[in-house]
């Protein structure tokens, strides 16, 4: 869980330009990180990469934190 | 309708002569070259290998961190930000910037932010950002492709980017028109605010096409010179016996516009007016120039119709004059026709000489240069004119400048299509 936290974190600051430490499981990628529509299906696309993994449409529409990005992943990958 | 009077109050330059219109200036009066051998992409298996390349403080054509007049992309715009758009948006980013601080305007309120639009059209758009798409598709599949693969080429995304920036709100359009389209923006521009759309326009042109895809397909259309491989500096040489074809440059021109009470009103500097513009067709064939130079013809015709001047009036004329074999005689033939008698009072020069042709952005900068010819009173140079292919009484500066008391200028942009835009500008009072 910590590893793919990390990782999806390292991603995000790099994605959207952030301080780390607001980074946390809580944060909403749109609401808290300014991220808009078109860096929400960047950051798929990069956690995609990373963990080479795929998250369907309908899946992605439902990682709004990076705590649900972070769950979605554990899954995949467990 | 009685049509409002429009006047320049900011320029802005990126150029492949540098950055910042005072520095392109005086570079460009000194007869400094912007050419040289394209480092940046594999020329090898190119037979055009040279072009116009914007220097930057990474190195890139001669600039660097210390060397004045570099392009510093990240001082436009955080790295981030810059890969989400394409060259030819950063470019007309950083012009805009340039041109709107130099006006010194700046909107009250939002009732004026709702009177002040943007123009910046492009000829060709998102070159490289489609190309390196169009792998990812090929190898990777659409699922690969970034969401910011459309606004970052998407022509029109130039105004885009610069409304949001400076929040501007009126008229956002775009112009594509090859290489007229710079001159079409500014003139189309000045209309808006002539019939009441707007009160202030930020209008010009955007280019990054020096990639290769770029170069292989102007190649293929045999449109862009090849013997001067070893010697950039030489290449773009209008009207001289042995130019062969245009040289590729990149960059944006930017100029804000404003109805001519409001500018007088807050004391702005006045740099020029548009007084004329003309627009026609060739209706002759999708590259070639009409043979006849009946297109350009009407096109400077017009636009001195629609300035109320005749051709006795006018001063200096920047040529379009790309170094084509071609298209540089057609041009001299139709301006010589225009001016008649007049020709041998009159300096036309070509800047595409140093700057080579900055496409989309060429009528832009080349208004923006005719600006600065009345300005200062001294007509650029024609760089390598050495022996010109033929006889003409019209004086096209070659190699030096021309000082010169200039009242009105014209600038000539035609573009593949046979589209032919023409602008007079007017010196201000």
């Amino acid at each position: 869980m910590s590893d793919v936290f990390d990782r999806v974190k390292k991603i995000v600051i790099e994605h959207l330009d952030v301080e780390e430490d607001k980074v946390t499981e809580k944060a909403s990628f749109i609401d808290d990180l300014g991220a808009d529509s078109l860096d929400n299906v960047e950051l798929v696309m990069a956690f995609e990469e990373e963990f080479d993994i795929e998250i369907p449409d309908d899946a992605a529409e439902h990682i709004q934190t990076v705590g649900d990005a972070v769950k979605f992943i554990s899954e995949k990958v467990g | 309708m009685s049509k409002r009077r429009v006047v320049v109050t900011g320029l802005g330059i990126v150029s492949p002569l540098g950055c910042g219109v005072e520095h392109v200036w005086a570079q460009l009066l000194a007869g400094k070259s912007g050419l040289a051998r394209v480092t940046h992409f594999e020329t090898e298996d190119l037979p055009c290998q040279i072009a116009g390349v914007i220097p930057r403080v990474d190195g890139r054509n001669g600039g660097g961190p210390d060397v004045p007049g570099s392009f510093d992309p990240d001082a436009v715009m955080p790295a981030r930000d810059a890969k989400r758009i394409d060259d030819f948006i950063l470019y007309g980013i950083a012009a805009a910037d340039e041109a709107i601080a130099h006006s010194g305007w700046q909107p009250a309120d939002d009732a004026a932010r709702e009177r002040a639009g943007v123009l910046i059209g492009s000829g060709i758009g998102g070159l490289q950002t489609m190309y390196d798409a169009s792998i990812t598709l090929h190898e990777r599949g659409p699922r690969k492709l970034s969401p910011f693969v459309i606004p970052a080429m998407l022509i029109n995304l130039a105004s885009g980017q610069v409304s949001i920036r400076h929040g501007l709100k009126g008229p956002n359009h775009s112009v594509v028109t090859a290489c007229s389209t710079g001159a079409h923006a500014i003139g189309d521009a000045a209309r808006l605010i002539a019939y009441g759309d707007a009160d202030v326009m930020v209008a010009g042109g955007a280019e990054s096409a020096i990639t290769r895809l770029g170069f292989g397909g102007f190649c293929a259309a045999r449109a862009m010179s090849t013997g001067f491989n070893d010697r950039p500096e030489a290449a773009s040489r209008p009207y001289d016996t042995d130019r062969d074809g245009f040289v590729m440059g990149e960059g944006a021109g930017v100029v804000v516009l404003e109805e001519y009470e409001a500018a007088k009103a807050r004391g702005a500097t006045i740099y020029a007016e548009v007084v004329g513009y003309g627009l026609s067709g060739d209706a002759y064939h999708i590259t070639a120039p009409a043979e006849d130079g009946d297109g350009g013809f009407r096109s400077m015709s017009a636009a001195l119709k629609s300035a109320g001047l005749s051709p006795s009036d006018i001063d200096y004329v920047n040529a379009h004059g790309t170094s084509t074999p071609k298209g540089d005689e057609i041009e001299l033939k139709a301006v010589e026709r225009l001016l008649g008698d007049h020709a041998g009072k009159v300096v036309m020069s070509s800047t595409k000489s140093a700057t080579g042709h900055l496409l989309g952005a060429a009528g832009a900068i080349e208004a923006i240069f005719s600006i600065l010819a009345i300005r200062d009173g001294i007509c650029p140079p024609t760089l390598n004119l050495d022996n010109p292919s033929v006889e003409s009484p019209i004086n096209l500066a070659p190699h030096k400048a021309v000082k010169k008391d200039i009242k009105v200028a014209l600038s000539n942009s035609f573009g593949f299509g046979g589209t032919n835009a023409s602008v007079v500008l007017k010196a201000a009072g």
